[in-house]
């Protein structure tokens, strides 16, 4: 598989995508880490949401 | 279980754990399978190699627009049917659908540059989705400055419907104007003029982008959930402090008042 003269101008373009998706990934993946601490610190300082159930609980 | 269980967050955030590493595997064995078949496409006749970058441009370009259209359909849903995760999925989907457009914009210069011979040129077709691009910025600015989310949300969804007119002048631009930019060749009337071979690579990429996006899409409503729930449970126990200290302050008053009296 070969390139040719515009070799970089292909290799930068998928470089770039790729760079881009991992950081939304790794952004997402991030921020859902930090809401998840956040709601345990809450629930460790005894805060309860109306329902009676915990901050963290999603069922 | 219908749409109207999925207006419930706490249900929307059961349903997406079963359903978000099924779609996560699913992008990612698609999108190995579109990378094969982009790296095995045969060079173009005029494009020669550089055809290959369109395999990534062209879902990236669709993609800007339709995440657009998810925002003005979310738009609606605050506006009109105030659904309670409306906000919250255009909110979601705002930085996702900048990503893509800021790919678009930055993949099409870098395929612009050998085939046109320029990395920018303003027609219309690049200067609308260039536009399209600055208005989801803007949109993530107003989310940002305004602390209040119901207030938030009702700003933005009128922007976001405004900004939709876009859409339209950026798909037909490259027929209303003489541009730079080549007409459609893949969503047209009268079929695709793609080469199977070029066809088949692109229609891959282009199912396996639009599965990411709903995979991030999904995690990123998840986050902003549990982002409101965080904000709504500070409230409460900044009120419950508030509430604590106000009927300290007022115990201590009376005492106060009765030791005087003893006086």
């Amino acid at each position: 598989m070969s390139f040719g003269p515009y070799a970089s101008f292909i290799v930068t373009s998928y470089a770039l995508v790729t760079v881009v998706v991992l950081l939304l990934i790794i952004w997402i993946i991030a921020d859902y880490r930090r809401q998840q601490a956040r709601l345990l610190d809450l629930e460790a300082s005894g805060v309860t949401r109306r329902s009676g159930r915990g901050a963290t609980d999603i069922r | 279980m219908t749409l109207i269980d999925l207006a419930n967050p706490t249900r929307f955030l059961a349903l997406t754990a079963r359903i978000l590493p099924w779609l996560a595997g699913a992008t990612a064995i698609l999108l190995a399978i579109g990378l094969y078949q982009s790296a095995m496409a045969p060079d173009d006749y005029q494009q020669g190699a550089t055809v290959k970058i369109m395999f990534i441009h062209v879902p990236n370009a669709w993609l800007s627009m339709f995440v657009w259209g998810v925002m003005s359909v979310a738009a609606l849903g605050t506006l009109v049917w105030r659904h309670p995760l409306a906000d919250v999925a255009a909110k979601a989907a705002a930085p996702i659908g900048a990503a893509f457009t800021f790919l678009a914009l930055v993949t099409g210069s870098l395929w612009g540059r050998p085939m046109w011979g320029t990395y920018w040129e303003w027609d219309a077709r690049l200067t609308s989705v260039l536009i399209l691009f600055l208005m989801y910025l803007g949109l993530m600015a107003l989310w940002r400055a305004v602390e209040d989310p119901s207030r938030a949300a009702r700003a933005a969804a009128i922007l976001t419907l405004v900004g939709a007119i876009n859409i339209p002048i950026i798909k037909f631009s490259v027929d209303w104007w003489n541009t730079l930019h080549q007409p459609a060749s893949v969503i047209r009337m009268g079929g695709s003029t793609l080469d199977k071979a070029f066809l088949w690579p692109l229609l891959v990429m282009a199912v396996a982008f639009s599965l990411l996006f709903v995979t991030l899409h999904l995690a990123a409503m998840r986050n902003e959930i549990l982002r409101r729930r965080v904000r709504s449970l500070q409230m409460m126990q900044a009120s419950r402090i508030a509430f604590s200290s106000e009927v300290g302050t007022g115990s201590r008053e009376e005492k106060a008042s009765k030791t005087i009296g003893a006086a």
